[in-house]
């Protein structure tokens, strides 16, 4: 995905790659749409890739 | 995915919008890096790592972390020496890929969409804010991010917790709540809603790491209203945390301890002294909030998130924009990946038309047919992941190792088994030497194993007839030391792998065609909003109602906390449902019984009353479940005795009737009135929020009216908050009660007398007021009944579980079940909009596909040697195997669209009936043997 320069129709830019960004994006892949997700870091992930556990279970975050 | 880029413009309207993206240079190639981290180890220069909040350092070349996708590393320009000072450039001839460029530049991009979710996330409070605890001037405060990563084992110090003034394991440890939120002196007046959950799994986490550590959580009230969380705060104060109800005024170094100076509710002024202090920050608006706000036109509220209403909670003020995550407001993972889904089905919506048009299907060469009479060809691919894995692992051994088992016809080392040049050899090779079988030995299937499945496609061959082995986690990573036994370890591996792969067959892929219908249970806000969300997607449903009309709970609202009219919306979104084509309405209605799985349900709903009673019949390819829930009306503190106890639901309805105008001149209301550990184990969520919007009506009749609040915590979280504010500022009285100090009602002729201790006088107190306003909880209705129908499993208090709480919130365990609204757990009404918005998101993906493909890894039943015993259908938790009569004899079967591969049937049928695609007995027994014992190099010994 991340060298296509092509127009497409039927796209949507999604703004941020944190948990919600990367949800949004699988499930508008999965609606039939073509996605950009768009994130200022060099990777997705947000705040959620820096926890260690997450509440209340303490599952492993990652 | 376009990381590394700023968002520059938006231009155009919805369904045709150009945005302008700023693409900067990573200063490596993407493709042909293959994260080996090579360069990290050679790059000189010393750089701080935001990753573990400054608590590490790493190298201006590097990733994040291991994890990290794209798995590409980046060079950060601002400390390399290269880009700064136009010396070293080490890296360059370091990386054996070829991957380092230094010439590439900043990129300008224009992307044509048709719509934008906006998800960027949220901020963090300023340093500033924080200095009167200390931040930044004794090593010994942290914030709960730089905790986070303390107590990481894979962060900067392997999970060892110590202070950072001298290195001692902490044995006194605060929490201080509300850091940057409920905190007008940094005007941020809302609550965070999340950084109750994270101190208590910190301190949980800490607990862990030392069961003798002594931790004090110092809070205002603990927000911990979502499913099941109060029972981890339970958890924590059985295990001896503290918690201390304080306001926290400043933290000062104190010899090596931490003064902490608070005032309790009783307004005394106490200290006490910790070694180390967790300061709980909270959430603030994105950094750049304002320039999305300035690029997109969206409007901001009174803390700079984004602006949306009560009733379309995901829809932003421009047309084409909707919003998701922390930037609608401050929230947890599972809040998030709900409004993710949600906001995933507006944009469907504003796209319908170009649905599939910037998707393109891949073609495959047709597949080799294989039978058991073709010779089996297996090749071996080696890899040495650069050096990571041949550093340790002899390659060439293990490869050579392998040509001299039987049926492998051909084997081979490569530098990057995954890299381009490497799948063009594997391909070529397939073809050349006519393999029917590939294995490679490399890194971690979790990540590899579909491209080479891929590969494998491209190639003519079935996708299952591919074996991996990890030889360098299990192996070079994990006995780095010990290159000689990595090696024969990773011989053992190979070994077992071939062995296996001689038994492997081609699994076909099987699709199952969707029928393009939703039957969705329950006619409330929450079932309502997703017939129209599927509706305006182009999907017919059936909504199914109890009652005699849909609305639900609504029926019963006057007004939002918010201010809005629910009267007004109500009338609009039933009008809506009513005239939509695509929605049939059955009132009267329930779904008597269901069959079927994902894709192709049948389900008999009956409906209407005494004459008019009818059974329905309908194919349908989904089910939503929005079966909703009611007030619970407890049968204490005199309510149904005495005529001056109410529930805030009649309080609200009073408010709003014959009574409008009026109000009582004093109410004493009573929170978590039968919840929370009385009849209802639980916090309901709504009815802090609920008793606010009733007293601020009340104060908006009669400004001189004297309200007293009794709570346990008012959780009048996000930006319920300012009211709650508001609230006092009228003059009303909030007092805290503890659990085993409830307030007691009773009454006398048309008296009612309620005694409790006043917390804050520390006095009891007598009074007789106008009213009591009790705020009680919500229960599910009818889960039950449901629940064995559909199998859909429930929490301890009815209310219906989903798949996963993160991952798959709105999904049920069974496929094509989905659940929202209040049958999953209390909740305000613009949370059960978002959550039955995102129902009608993931309800939609079959729908749109057409078809459910099964993964080939299925279970499969024989049924010749089925003794029909049941045992599997009853432990299957996906209902996903049924007993059958086969000519006259009960027999299993698997329903593949339903299954997960979990082969729970298959290690417990009693006859070995089951077997699991790609896992038969016959080929793990094979891999077992070849384990140790050397019977596969028979073709040496013949």
């Amino acid at each position: 995905m991340g060298n296509d320069i092509k127009q497409r129709e039927g796209a949507v830019m999604i703004l941020g790659g944190g948990i919600t960004g990367i949800q949004a994006a699988l499930d508008m892949t999965d609606l039939g749409y073509y996605v950009y997700l768009v994130e200022k870091a060099p990777a997705v992930g947000g705040v959620m890739a820096q926890l260690d556990k997450t509440f209340p279970t303490n599952d492993c975050s990652i | 995915m376009v990381t590394n880029a700023d968002f520059l413009a938006l231009e155009g309207n919805p369904g045709n919008f150009t945005a302008k993206l700023n693409i900067r240079p990573r200063y490596i190639d993407a493709d042909a890096c293959t994260a080996c981290g090579l360069c990290t180890q050679y790059c000189p220069k010393h750089h701080s790592d935001p990753y573990n909040e400054g608590l590490s350092i790493t190298r201006p070349i590097h990733i994040d972390y291991a994890q990290a996708v794209p798995a590409t590393y980046y060079i950060d320009p601002s400390t390399c020496m290269y880009i700064q000072h136009d010396t070293c450039q080490i890296c360059v001839p370091v990386c054996q890929s070829h991957a380092i460029n230094f010439n590439q530049k900043p990129e300008l991009r224009d992307l044509k969409v048709g719509a934008v979710i906006l998800s960027p996330g949220f901020g963090k409070i300023a340093p500033e804010v924080l200095e009167k605890f200390s931040y930044g001037k004794h090593p010994d405060v942290v914030t709960a991010y730089e905790y986070e990563r303390m107590t990481t084992s894979s962060g900067p110090f392997l999970g060892e917790i110590k202070c950072f003034s001298d290195g001692r394991h902490p044995k006194s440890m605060a929490f201080i709540q509300c850091v940057g939120s409920r905190d007008l002196g940094c005007d941020n007046g809302y609550c965070s809603s999340v950084c109750c959950m994270y101190a208590i799994k910190e301190a949980l986490v800490t607990k862990e790491h030392d069961p003798e550590v002594d931790i004090t959580i110092y809070y205002m009230d603990i927000r911990t209203q979502g499913r099941d969380f109060d029972a981890a705060r339970e958890r924590a104060e059985a295990i001896g945390i503290k918690f201390v109800r304080a306001k926290v005024a400043d933290v000062t170094p104190w010899e090596n301890h931490l003064k902490l100076t608070y005032s309790t509710l009783d307004g005394q002024h106490k200290f006490d002294s910790h070694d180390m202090v967790v300061l709980s920050v909270g959430l603030e608006s994105p950094k750049d909030a304002k320039g999305i706000s300035n690029t997109t036109g969206i409007e901001l509220n009174n803390y700079d998130f984004c602006k949306t209403e009560t009733f379309t909670p995901l829809q932003t003020s421009e047309k084409g924009i909707v919003v998701a995550g922390a930037f609608q407001g401050p929230k947890d993972i599972p809040e998030s990946a709900t409004q993710a889904s949600g906001a995933a089905a507006l944009a469907s919506i504003i796209l319908k038309t170009q649905r599939g048009k910037g998707t393109e299907s891949k073609e495959y060469p047709d597949e080799l047919s294989i039978t058991d009479d073709d010779e089996v060809r297996i090749g071996v691919f080696v890899c040495h992941c650069g050096i990571n894995i041949s550093s340790v692992v002899d390659c060439p051994d293990v490869a050579e190792d392998s040509g001299k088992m039987k049926n492998v016809t051909y084997f081979t080392e490569q530098l990057y088994s995954c890299s381009q040049d490497s799948q063009e050899q594997i391909k070529q090779t397939i073809k050349d030497q006519k393999l029917n079988r590939v294995v490679i030995a490399a890194c971690s299937p979790r990540t590899h194993e579909p491209l080479f499945q891929e590969t494998l496609k491209d190639a003519g061959l079935n996708r299952n007839l591919f074996e991996m082995v990890n030889i360098r986690d299990h192996c070079s990573w994990v006995h780095a030391n010990e290159p000689e036994a990595a090696t024969d370890k990773s011989k053992d591996l190979v070994r077992m792998a071939v062995s296996k792969a001689a038994h492997i067959q081609p699994l076909p892929e099987q699709t199952v065609p969707v029928t393009p219908k939703a039957l969705v249970l329950g006619g409330g806000v929450a079932g309502m909003t997703v017939a129209l969300t599927l509706a305006e997607q182009g999907f017919e449903s059936v909504l199914v109602e109890k009652s005699s009309t849909i609305g639900g709970n609504l029926k019963k609202l006057k007004n939002t906390l918010a201010g809005d009219t629910v009267a007004s919306y109500l009338k609009t979104l039933t009008a809506k449902v009513n005239k939509s084509a695509k929605i049939d309405v059955v009132t009267d209605a329930a779904l008597a019984q269901t069959a079927g799985f994902i894709g192709n349900f049948n389900s008999i709903i009956e409906s209407g009353k005494g004459q008019e009673k009818k059974e329905q019949t309908f194919d349908h390819g989904v089910i939503v479940v929005a079966t909703g829930g009611h007030e619970h009306r407890p049968d204490l503190y005199e309510l149904g005795k005495s005529k001056k106890v109410v529930t805030q639901q009649e309080l609200e309805t009073n408010l709003a009737g014959r009574a409008k105008g009026r109000a009582p001149n004093s109410i004493v209301m009573i929170q978590c009135a039968g919840s929370r550990g009385e009849d209802l184990n639980y916090c309901s969520k709504v009815c802090c929020n609920h008793a606010i919007k009733n007293i601020l009506k009340i104060k908006e009749i009669n400004p001189d009216s004297q309200i007293i609040v009794l709570y346990r915590d008012m959780r009048t979280y996000g930006f319920a908050e300012d009211s709650y504010l508001e609230a006092r500022k009228k003059g009303v009285i909030f007092i805290p009660y503890e659990v085993d100090r409830r307030p007691v009602v009773t009454s006398q002729g048309t008296n009612v007398q309620v005694d409790f201790f006043d917390s804050i006088m520390q006095e009891e107190v007598s009074m007789t007021p106008d009213l009591v306003t009790l705020s009680v909880g919500i229960v599910p209705d009818g889960t039950a009944e449901l629940s064995k129908m559909l199998k859909l499993p429930t929490t301890a208090n009815g209310f219906f579980l989903e798949a996963h709480v993160k991952l798959r919130p709105v999904e049920a365990a069974v496929g094509g079940v989905y659940i929202c609204g209040l049958a999953h757990a209390p909740k305000p009404v613009e949370e059960t909009i978002a959550q039955a918005q995102a129902a009608a998101a993931k309800a939609a993906i079959p729908l749109v596909k057409g078809v459910v493909t099964v993964d080939p890894i299925v279970s499969s039943v024989e049924q010749d040697n089925c003794i029909g015993c049941g045992i599997c259908t009853s432990l299957c938790p996906y209902g996903a195997i049924i007993m059958e009569k086969v000519d006259k004899k009960r027999k299993a079967r698997t329903i593949s669209a339903s299954c997960k591969a979990c082969g729970i049937c298959a290690s417990r049928c009693p006859t070995f009936a089951i077997s699991m695609g790609g896992f038969t007995n016959e080929q793990l027994i094979s891999q077992i043997e070849a384990f140790g014992n050397k019977v596969v190099y028979e073709k040496v010994e013949a």
